[in-house]
């Protein structure tokens, strides 16, 4: 569209410039093109042989923190402490019991998405970071 | 049709495009995930360039402050430093509260006239309080998402998000500024419609990118409250893109790429558009300069001779009646 | 007062309530009579060897435009462009926020939606996404693009004289963009094609010939000076002696002809007069005029940027001729715009003039140092803040004051506090109206930029409702009876206005009421001020 070729007070207009491109592609540099695949979460030995959770995997891993926080509810308000799947499985609905049960380490099961995600549950404020260890 | 309308149908459509194309078979996921991404990435980096250094390579050949306050003259006049600067560091001040508290917007007021003729002007903070809710919610959510194109994810992404998600009823914790993104838009749409005079200027263009942000808003709501999207699987789509090692994830509802094609949408969109005010504001020759022209002399790089009515051309016209007047002559 | 012209509340209730329901798009232009001033005489625009001399009627179908025009309107669009980054971003960056709607002084007294600013702008603005953006030749309504047509053409030249370039809306506008710039360049094209309005053309032709708008040679330049000083000795006692084309003057004084011309800013010439009379009486200030630079205000800025520089050049030209240590401004409005914003970078660098410093009290003036060019309001405040002015207040105590910031000292410049200081000097009443009308918010007069004419006297009423409005107000309150002001365009502007909106003020200049206070050595007993009229408590007196 210009005809004009100079580009006139190229010191600000082109400080101005590389600080938009740095913070644009802030993603791409921060990360120096390394390879961030989703985590896998280790499955215990015992949790591969249950096969399945509570609720299918895919759901929960979109709505697990949903179902811990309905359980949380039912227990502490209700005092109900039971849970039945659609398969007509019970469960105690108690994170420290039952969840870590099968998935018995935080650090490999919990932790990888959690932290892969930048999600930070309010769940260990209060439940120990071990429960097998120290109860 | 009603300029709303047609970008109000524009939006759904781009959105109903995405949906489909991603719920009916896995290729077109690779075009919205992957390919649109890039494209969308590299036209908004390319066009913003090009449109910023369109601008720079106009000179800016007069300085034509508006001076919205005292100039600085004589010591014992207080000048008013911000809104009428003298120096680069003023200027630096009136620009800063500028374009992050919008200050003249601030100023904004109503006129209104009662039945007898008598004009009266209220304080109208409105479009202030929603254009400043609009962008700083914006600004927030962008910086979020941070958190989905960063491995390890920086700590003050993860302390902005625990302050925008201070509020916890239920899981997963709400953030706020979503919810402040929507309800800026709405209004900013609202008021466009609602106000005659300003549903008079307004193009479709201007109604666009509002539907498209708020399309963006809901499903990005829609995703992380409602219909639920893998979000792990999604960070490793973004990771993907912004590590160029692009991949999909299998799982990933139709709803995050309906998000992610609106996304590209409007950065496209932006270098071509209006929206590009966020650029230019720093390019705005009534409020980057400081009003010491009379001080220091500003250049013109085109500055060029003219044609001038010489004295000499004047007094050759006037010199017998200038004389007979008694007015001083060069030549007798 | 012309007869047809629609009574006061008349003129009120014609106010549009709201847009029409069809777009702006598509509601054709009607020029309408009371709201355009004449077209250019084409002699005038020939004698500055200005493009497509002709002559022209607005209301006629035909302009008699030349074959090419749409070519031209092109390039120069495109010119104009590559060479105002102004121009170029608020071309782009609108958002149509309407911010800027009820800030024009022309929207609020019309309700026209094409005086919303940002419609004004956007009159342009259609084009150039049409004929310069990508997305406009995509998208074309749809993103507001349309061809440039007979009608669009007529729209520019209607709206674009319906704006006096007072910047209020950019102070509001987010961005800054500022309407002022988007008028200059729009009548700068139009200006390509011939099609200026005459209130300008002639003027601007009459003063790079005779060195002033109104036309006045120099003998009788001189002879309408030496009319006041006979005005100046009956009311004093005084002769003052004013010096013209001096060579060797420490100071060269430039003001608009406007003052010298006609009431009641002959008034304020006559306190110039006596002002400067007083200075060299009492501390041998030399001040020379000039008949050569004997115009302060620049028609210039309302036609093309090339035309405001020819006929600023005069006043560099002048001062190096004479040389004069510095140059001494006058009230003006848009003058001031120019010297503040445009002169040094258009006609500097002025190296055989010395950095400005008052003889008088060794001020330096630190802001003007490189133009060297002082407003005569900074120069005052200064000697009076050195106690270098014997001043009677009382004699301006007839006056109940409330001062008019002109938009051009206020927005182009912040001379807001200079004034003031001034006023609070010499008077005892002064009243500030208010805060929404004066200081950056001020209203126009609603006749700057070359509308003061008297066949657009409707559209002048229209505009100046906003700041007739306030100064009712003001009138009401305190019962103020003059409106006082640092502009020629204002004294030759506001008298009607106020005789339309509140007859019972009237208009004077800030030097005039100077004078009026100065107590000069030698002087008879001062029984009325420079108009004649009886001061406070001589009204009883037999003044002769």
């Amino acid at each position: 569209m210009s005809n004009n070729k100079k580009i006139y007070d190229k010191g600000i207009v082109f400080t101005g410039l590389v600080i938009f491109l740095a913070l644009i592609t802030f993603p791409f540099w921060y990360n120096r093109g390394i390879a961030a695949p989703a985590p896998e979460p280790e499955l215990t030995e015992k949790a591969k042989a249950a096969k399945e959770c509570v609720l299918p995997a895919d759901e929960m891993k979109t709505g697990h923190m949903q179902l811990l926080n309905d359980w949380r509810n039912d227990v502490v308000r209700n005092a109900d402490r039971m849970y039945v799947n659609e398969h007509g499985k019970e469960f105690n609905m108690s994170l420290s019991n039952e969840c870590l049960d099968c998935h018995s380490s935080k650090e490999d099961f919990c932790d990888r998405c959690h932290n892969y995600a930048s999600v930070k549950p309010y769940c260990w404020d209060c439940h120990i970071d071990n429960p097998k260890e120290k109860m | 049709m009603k300029n709303y309308l047609l970008s109000l149908i524009a939006v759904i459509v781009l959105a109903l495009i995405a949906y489909v194309g991603a719920e009916a078979a896995t290729w077109p996921q690779y075009v919205f995930g992957i390919i649109i991404p890039y494209l969308a990435m590299t036209i908004f980096i390319m066009g913003t360039i090009r449109k910023i250094l369109g601008w720079a390579r106009s000179p800016v050949p007069f300085r034509i402050p508006s001076t919205c306050g005292q100039q600085k003259s004589l010591p014992w006049i207080k000048q008013s430093k911000i809104d009428n600067p003298f120096t680069f560091f003023g200027v630096i001040v009136r620009m800063v509260l500028e374009v992050f508290l919008f200050r003249s917007l601030f100023r904004n007021t109503k006129c209104k006239m009662s039945k007898g003729g008598k004009i009266f002007f209220d304080l109208e903070k409105w479009l202030w309080v929603g254009a400043i809710v609009f962008h700083w919610s914006f600004l927030v959510v962008l910086l979020r998402h941070l958190r989905f194109f960063t491995n390890p994810v920086p700590g003050c992404i993860q302390f902005l998000e625990q302050v925008d998600g201070f509020i916890q009823i239920g899981l997963p914790g709400i953030f706020l500024s979503g919810f402040a993104l929507v309800a800026g838009a709405v209004f900013l749409l609202v008021r466009r419609i609602v106000i005659p005079q300003v549903r008079y200027i307004s193009l479709a263009s201007d109604y666009f990118p509002l539907f498209l942000i708020i399309g963006i808003a809901l499903t990005g709501i829609l995703m992380r409250y409602f219909t639920k999207v893998d979000i792990v699987g999604a960070k490793e789509i973004l990771m993907g893109l912004v590590t160029f090692h692009p991949s999909i994830s299998a799982n990933i509802n139709g709803i995050f790429y309906v998000h992610l094609f609106l996304v590209s949408i409007l950065l496209v969109y932006i270098p071509f558009s209006k929206l590009m005010h966020m650029g230019g504001i720093f390019f705005s020759p009534t409020r980057n300069l400081a009003n010491n022209s009379r001080a220091v002399r500003h250049i013109n790089p085109w500055n060029y001779p003219v044609k001038v009515h010489t004295y000499d051309e004047y007094e050759d016209d006037y010199r017998e009646k200038m004389i007979e007047a008694g007015l001083p002559v060069e030549k007798e | 007062m012309s007869d047809e012209l629609l009574k006061p509340d008349e003129l009120i209730a014609n106010i549009e309530p709201a847009p029409p329901r069809k777009g702006w798009m598509d509601t054709p232009i009607n020029i309408r009579k009371g709201m355009y001033c004449y077209a250019s005489n084409h002699k005038s625009v020939a004698s500055l060897d200005l493009p497509n001399a002709r002559p022209w009627n607005p209301l006629e179908d035909d302009w008699k435009l030349p074959e090419n025009w749409k070519d031209i309107i092109f390039n120069g669009f495109r010119e104009r462009l590559d060479k105002f980054r102004s121009f170029k971003v608020f071309m782009d960056i609108c958002v149509r926020c309407g911010a800027c709607a009820d800030k024009c002084h022309f929207f609020i007294g019309s309700g026209d939606p094409k005086n919303m600013p940002v419609l004004r702008a956007e009159l342009l603005r259609s084009i150039y996404r049409n004929d310069f953006t990508t997305a406009g030749k995509v998208f074309g309504k749809m993103v507001g693009a349309r061809e440039m047509t007979m009608d669009v053409l007529k729209e520019w030249w209607y709206y674009l004289f319906q704006c006096t370039e007072c910047r209020r809306c950019s102070v509001f506008c987010p961005y800054g963009i500022d309407t002022a710039e988007i008028t200059i360049m729009g009548r700068e094209l139009l200006n390509l094609l011939g099609l200026n309005i005459d209130w300008i053309a002639t003027p601007i032709a009459n003063c790079n010939r005779t060195g002033n708008h109104l036309g006045i040679q120099p003998h009788a330049f001189k002879d309408m000076l030496d009319f006041f000083v006979e005005d100046i000795e009956e009311i004093t006692g005084i002769t003052v002696e004013p010096q013209y084309n001096k060579k060797g003057a420490d100071i060269l004084f430039i003001t608009p002809s406007g003052d010298v011309f006609a009431d009641p800013g002959t008034y304020t010439c006559m306190g110039y007069m006596l002002y400067f009379h007083f200075l060299k009486e009492k501390y041998g200030l030399d001040v020379t005029w000039s008949t050569y630079a004997s115009e302060g205000g620049n028609f210039g800025l309302f036609t093309s940027h090339e035309m405001m520089k020819r006929l600023n050049s005069k006043m560099y030209a002048e001062a190096k001729r004479l040389g004069v240590k510095w140059i001494l401004g006058g009230e003006c409005g848009h003058m001031w715009r120019v010297i503040n914003q445009y002169m040094d970078t258009m006609n500097g660098p002025t190296d055989f003039m010395e950095e400005p410093v008052s003889p008088i009290t060794g001020t330096k003036f630190e802001n003007a140092k490189s133009t060297k060019m002082v407003h005569i309001a900074e120069f005052t405040a200064d000697l009076i803040k050195h106690g270098k002015l014997d001043l009677d207040k009382s004699r301006n105590d007839h006056l109940k004051v409330t001062f008019h910031d002109s938009c051009n000292p206020a927005r182009a410049m912040g001379m807001l506090d200079e004034p003031r200081y001034v006023i609070n000097n010499v008077c005892n009443h002064f009243y500030e109206m208010p805060s929404n009308t004066i200081r950056e918010q001020t209203f126009c007069c609603g006749s700057g930029a070359g509308l003061n004419a008297g066949e657009n006297l409707e559209l002048r009423m229209m505009g100046g409702l906003p700041r007739a409005n306030a100064v009712k107000h003001v009138h009401e309150k305190y019962g103020v009876n003059t409106l006082s002001c640092v502009c020629a365009i204002d004294r030759a502007a506001l008298p009607p206005l106020m005789e339309y909106w509140v007859p019972e003020v009237e208009v004077n200049g800030l030097h005039e009421m100077v004078a009026n206070a100065l107590i000069i050595p030698g002087e008879n007993e001062r029984t009325t001020d420079l108009r004649g009229e009886p001061l406070a408590g001589m009204e009883g007196d037999d003044v002769e």
